[in-house]
C-alpha cells in the first residue's frame, strides 16, 4: 500500500529518502522504548522504596534464563540471515532461516511456561509480592511482544509463497528484524535486572 | 495493489469499502469528525445532568428525570454523580477533544496541505480508527455493566480507582484508545517527513502541518507510559498485584487482602507524564487551525512564521518535564517542587509567544468576518484567560489554596473548551466547504458563534469566583459545606448556562447537516486561500490532485508584492 502510494509521489519515492516501513518501524520502536522504560523505572521505584528485596537468583531459575538467553540471541543472528538470504534473492534461505527464528523464539516460550509453571506449583503467584508482580507482568508483556514477532514472521512466510519480491521482502524482514533485535535487548536488560541483581 | 494502479480517481465502488472500511485519508477523516463531534455531544449530556446536582442538590430533575433516571426517581445519586464526572472527562479528552483535532481534523487537512496522495500508511489508518470505535463504544458500555461506570476520575487516582467497581472497562478502553492513537501519530509523523510535495521544504509548510507534527510527537513519546501505567493498573484490579497499594489498607472497616509494598504516587507520577502532554495535544493542534484561518482571513501573511514554528516545538519538549505542578499537594520535597514551579513558568512563555504571533497578525489587516474567523478571534482573548488564570495554579504558594478547587476546573475548561473547541469549531466553518463542496449558513453560524460564546463564559466564569471561595472540585453536594452557600447561586449560573450552551448547539448541528446536502456550492477554493488543499477540487477525488502539485513559495503569500493580492503555493509564477 505504502508504495503504491509513494508511486504516485514520482521517482524520488519518499522525501527524506528513507522509507516509509524503516521510518514507521523505528517510530513505533521509540514508543515501545518509552513502554517498556516506564516499566523499568516503575521496577526502580518500587525496589527503591521496599524494606526488603528478595534475591532474585533464589526466587528465579537463572539456569534456565541464561538458556533463554541464548535462544533469544541465536533467534536474533537467524533473523539478520534471513535478511541476508532475502538480499541474495534466495527464498528457500530466507524461509529456512525465518523458520529456524521462528522455532528459536517458540522455544524461548517453552521454556518461559516451565519457569511459570514451576512457579506456580509453588504457589508463587503475580499476588504473591510485589517482586513477583514486577516479575510476572514485566515477562508477561515481553512474552507478548515475543508472540506478536512470530505471528509477524510466520505471516512473512506464508505471505511469501505466491508473492515473492524481492526487493519488498528485504524490506519486510528488515523491518521485523528490527522489532526482534528491540525484542532481544528488551529481554537483555530484563534478564540481570529481575534474575541476577 | 500493484504498482500499476493509478492512484487518481480510482476508489472502491462498493458501498462498505468506500465509507465503512476505507483506506481514504478524506473518509476516515469524516469518520472522525462524526464519530468525536456525537462523543463530544454525549460527555455534554453527561456534564447537563450533572449539573443539576450541583445546581439542586438532592432534588430530582424535573420534567425528564424519571425518564432518564427512573430508578431513583430522577434524583443523581452520589454513586451516579461519581461515574458522570469520571467519565464526562474521559469522554470529552479521549473520545472527543483529541480524536476531533489530531485524527479528524489531522487525517482530512494535513496529506491535503503538504500535497499527498494519502497518508503513508492507509491501511494502519483505517486500523486506527477501527480501534478507536470499540474502545470507544466499550467505554460508554460501561454505564450498562455491573457495578457500572468508572468512579473515580478521569485522573483514577489509586488506590480509590483499585477499589472502585467499573475501572476495569475503563482500563481495558483506555488501552484501545491509547493504540489507536500511537498508530495514528506513527502515520502523521511518516507522512509529514515522507509525503511532501516536491518544493514543500519543511519552512514552507502551513503552521498547521508543524501543530499536528509536535503533537504527533507528543503522543507518540507520552501515551505509552499510560499504557504501561494502565497496563500495571489493571494486574492489581484483576491479577491480584499491589503495584500501587500500599500494605494495611482498611476498606470498609476491613482490611484489604494484598501483598502490598506497593506506591500510589507512582500511579500519579506516570499518569501525569502523560497527561501533561496531553494538554498540550489538546491545545496545538487548535493553535494551528487559528493560524491558518487568521491568515486566511487577514490576507496577510502571520506574523513570525519561524517564531510560532520554534515556540510550538519548544512547548514540545518542554511539556514533558512539567508534568509534577499537577501533585505539588500530593507530597514532594520542596526542591522537586521548586524545579517543576521553574519549568511551569517557563513553559507559559511560547505559549504567550504564540498568542503574540496571532495577535500581531491582525495588525494591519483589513479582516474578513466569517464564522470561522470570529471562532478564531474568539479564541485569543479566551485561550488568554485560560492561560492566564494557569499561573497562580503553577506556583506552589498559591496552588496550595487554589489545588482540587473549582478554580481549576474554571482554568482548564477556559483552555480546552473556550480554546480547543471553539477553535476545532473554527476550523468545522472553515473546511467544511473543502469536504462537501458547499458552505454552511453563515447567518447561522453567527447565531452559533455569539450564544456559544456568551454561554460559555457564562458557565465558567463564575468557577473562578466559586472556586476561589473555597469549593473543592468532585463535592457532591456543595450546600454539605456551610462557607459554600453564599456561593451556591453561581452554581446555578453556571448549570442554567450549561443547558443554555445545548441549545445553543442546535444551530450548528441544523446547519451541519443541512448544508452538507443543501448549502450554498462553492467552487475549490471560496475563501482565496494559498495552502494546498484548496488547490484540489472540492470535495477531493481518491488520490486528492490532478496531477502531483509543485510548490513554489512559502505557506501566507497574501498580499505579498504589487504583482497579486494572494498567490497560491503551486504557483510557479505571478502574472502582471
Amino acid at each position: 500500500m505504502s508504495a503504491t502510494a509513494t508511486q504516485a509521489l514520482g521517482p524520488s519515492k519518499t522525501t527524506t529518502g528513507i522509507p516509509n516501513g524503516k521510518l514507521g518501524v523505528w517510530l513505533f520502536l521509540t514508543s515501545e522504548v518509552m513502554l517498556f522504560a516506564t516499566l523499568f523505572t516503575s521496577y526502580i521505584v518500587l525496589r527503591m522504596s521496599a524494606p526488603s528485596w528478595p534475591r532474585g537468583w533464589e526466587e528465579l531459575n537463572v539456569p534456565l534464563a541464561a538458556l533463554n538467553t541464548v535462544i533469544l540471541i541465536t533467534s536474533s543472528v537467524t533473523v539478520v540471515l534471513a535478511y541476508a538470504a532475502a538480499c541474495e534473492r534466495d527464498k528457500a534461505k530466507f524461509n529456512a532461516y525465518l523458520w529456524i527464528t521462528i522455532l528459536l523464539a517458540c522455544a524461548f516460550l517453552v521454556v518461559k511456561s516451565f519457569e511459570y509453571g514451576h512457579k506456580f506449583t509453588h504457589h508463587h503467584f503475580p499476588s504473591t509480592s510485589i517482586f513477583f508482580a514486577v516479575y510476572f507482568t514485566t515477562t508477561g508483556l515481553h512474552g507478548l511482544h515475543v508472540i506478536l514477532g512470530i505471528a509477524y514472521f510466520a505471516w512473512l512466510s506464508y505471505w511469501a509463497k505466491d508473492n515473492w519480491d524481492h526487493e519488498l521482502f528485504v524490506g519486510r524482514v528488515e523491518y521485523g528484524g528490527l522489532y526482534w533485535h528491540f525484542v532481544d535487548i528488551v529481554w537483555i536488560f530484563l534478564f540481570p535486572a529481575l534474575y541476577l541483581l | 495493489m500493484t504498482h500499476h494502479d493509478s492512484h487518481h480517481g480510482h476508489g472502491p465502488d462498493d458501498f462498505i469499502s468506500k465509507y465503512v472500511f476505507s483506506v481514504d485519508h478524506k473518509v476516515i477523516g469524516l469518520q472522525y469528525l462524526i464519530t468525536s463531534l456525537l462523543f463530544l455531544l454525549f460527555g455534554f449530556i453527561l456534564i447537563m445532568v450533572l449539573r443539576w446536582q450541583l445546581a439542586y442538590p438532592d432534588q430530582p430533575i424535573p420534567f425528564i428525570g424519571n425518564l432518564i433516571l427512573g430508578s431513583t426517581g430522577g434524583v443523581v445519586t452520589p454513586e451516579l454523580y461519581n461515574q458522570l464526572g469520571a467519565m464526562h472527562g474521559t469522554i470529552m479528552i479521549f473520545l472527543g477533544v483529541v480524536p476531533l483535532g489530531v485524527a479528524a481534523f489531522g487525517n482530512y487537512v494535513l496529506p491535503l496541505q503538504i500535497g499527498a496522495p494519502d497518508m503513508a500508511f492507509p491501511r494502519l489508518n483505517m486500523m486506527s480508527y477501527w480501534i478507536y470505535l470499540p474502545g470507544g463504544l466499550l467505554m460508554l458500555s460501561s454505564f450498562i455493566m455491573p457495578g457500572g461506570a468508572a468512579q473515580s476520575g478521569w485522573t483514577s487516582y489509586p488506590p480509590l480507582s483499585i477499589i472502585n467497581p467499573g475501572q476495569t472497562v475503563w482500563l481495558l478502553a483506555m488501552v484501545l484508545i491509547i493504540t489507536s492513537s500511537l498508530l495514528g501519530s506513527i502515520n502523521f509523523l511518516v507522512t509529514t517527513l515522507n509525503m511532501r510535495a516536491e518544493g514543500m521544504s519543511l519552512m514552507r509548510m502551513p503552521i498547521f502541518v508543524w501543530a499536528q507534527f509536535v503533537t504527533a510527537v507528543l503522543l507518540l513519546l507520552a501515551f505509552p507510559p499510560l499504557e504501561a501505567a494502565s497496563i500495571l493498573q489493571l494486574m492489581d484490579r484483576v491479577a491480584g498485584t499491589s503495584f500501587y497499594l500500599p500494605a494495611g489498607l482498611v476498606v470498609n472497616g476491613e482490611a484489604l487482602k494484598v501483598s502490598g509494598g506497593g506506591q500510589p504516587l507512582l500511579w500519579q507520577h506516570l499518569f501525569w507524564f502523560l497527561a501533561h502532554p496531553e494538554v498540550y495535544v489538546l491545545i496545538l493542534p487548535a493553535m494551528g487551525i487559528c493560524a491558518e484561518i487568521i491568515a486566511n482571513n487577514t490576507r496577510k501573511p502571520l506574523f513570525g512564521y519561524k517564531e510560532l514554528v520554534g515556540s510550538m516545538m519548544f512547548i514540545g519538549g518542554m511539556s514533558f518535564v512539567v508534568w509534577a505542578h499537577h501533585m505539588f499537594l500530593s507530597g514532594m520535597s520542596a526542591s522537586l517542587g521548586n524545579f517543576f514551579l521553574v519549568t511551569t513558568m517557563i513553559i507559559s512563555v511560547p505559549s504567550v509567544a504564540v498568542l503574540t504571533c496571532l495577535v500581531y497578525s491582525l495588525k494591519g489587516g483589513s479582516i474578513r468576518f466569517t464564522t470561522a474567523m470570529l471562532f478564531a478571534l474568539a479564541f485569543l482573548p479566551m485561550f488568554g484567560i485560560g492561560g492566564l488564570t494557569g499561573l497562580p495554579l503553577g506556583i506552589t504558594v498559591t496552588d496550595i489554596y487554589l489545588h482540587d478547587t473549582y478554580y481549576v476546573i474554571g482554568h482548564f475548561h477556559y483552555v480546552v473548551v473556550t480554546g480547543s473547541i471553539i477553535a476545532l469549531m473554527a476550523g468545522v466553518y472553515h473546511w467544511f466547504p473543502k469536504w462537501f463542496g458547499r458552505k454552511m449558513s453563515e447567518g447561522l453560524g453567527k447565531l452559533h458563534f455569539w450564544t456559544t460564546i456568551v454561554c460559555m463564559n457564562g458557565i465558567f466564569f463564575p468557577m473562578f469566583i466559586t472556586g476561589l471561595a473555597g469549593q473543592q472540585r468532585r463535592l457532591y453536594d456543595p450546600t454539605a459545606q456551610l462557607h459554600n452557600l453564599t456561593t451556591q447561586p453561581l452554581n446555578v449560573v453556571s448549570s442554567v448556562f450549561a443547558w443554555l450552551l445545548f441549545l445553543a448547539q442546535l444551530p450548528f448541528i441544523w446547519n451541519f447537516f443541512r448544508s452538507i446536502w443543501h448549502g450554498e456550492k462553492v467552487g475549490d477554493n471560496p475563501w482565496e486561500a494559498t495552502t494546498l488543499e484548496w488547490a484540489c477540487p472540492s470535495p477531493p477525488p481518491h488520490g486528492n490532485f490532478e496531477k502531483p502539485p509543485k510548490v513554489y513559495r512559502g505557506p501566507y503569500e497574501y498580499n505579498v508584492g504589487k504583482k497579486a493580492a494572494w498567490v497560491p503555493q503551486h504557483v510557479a509564477e505571478v502574472k502582471a
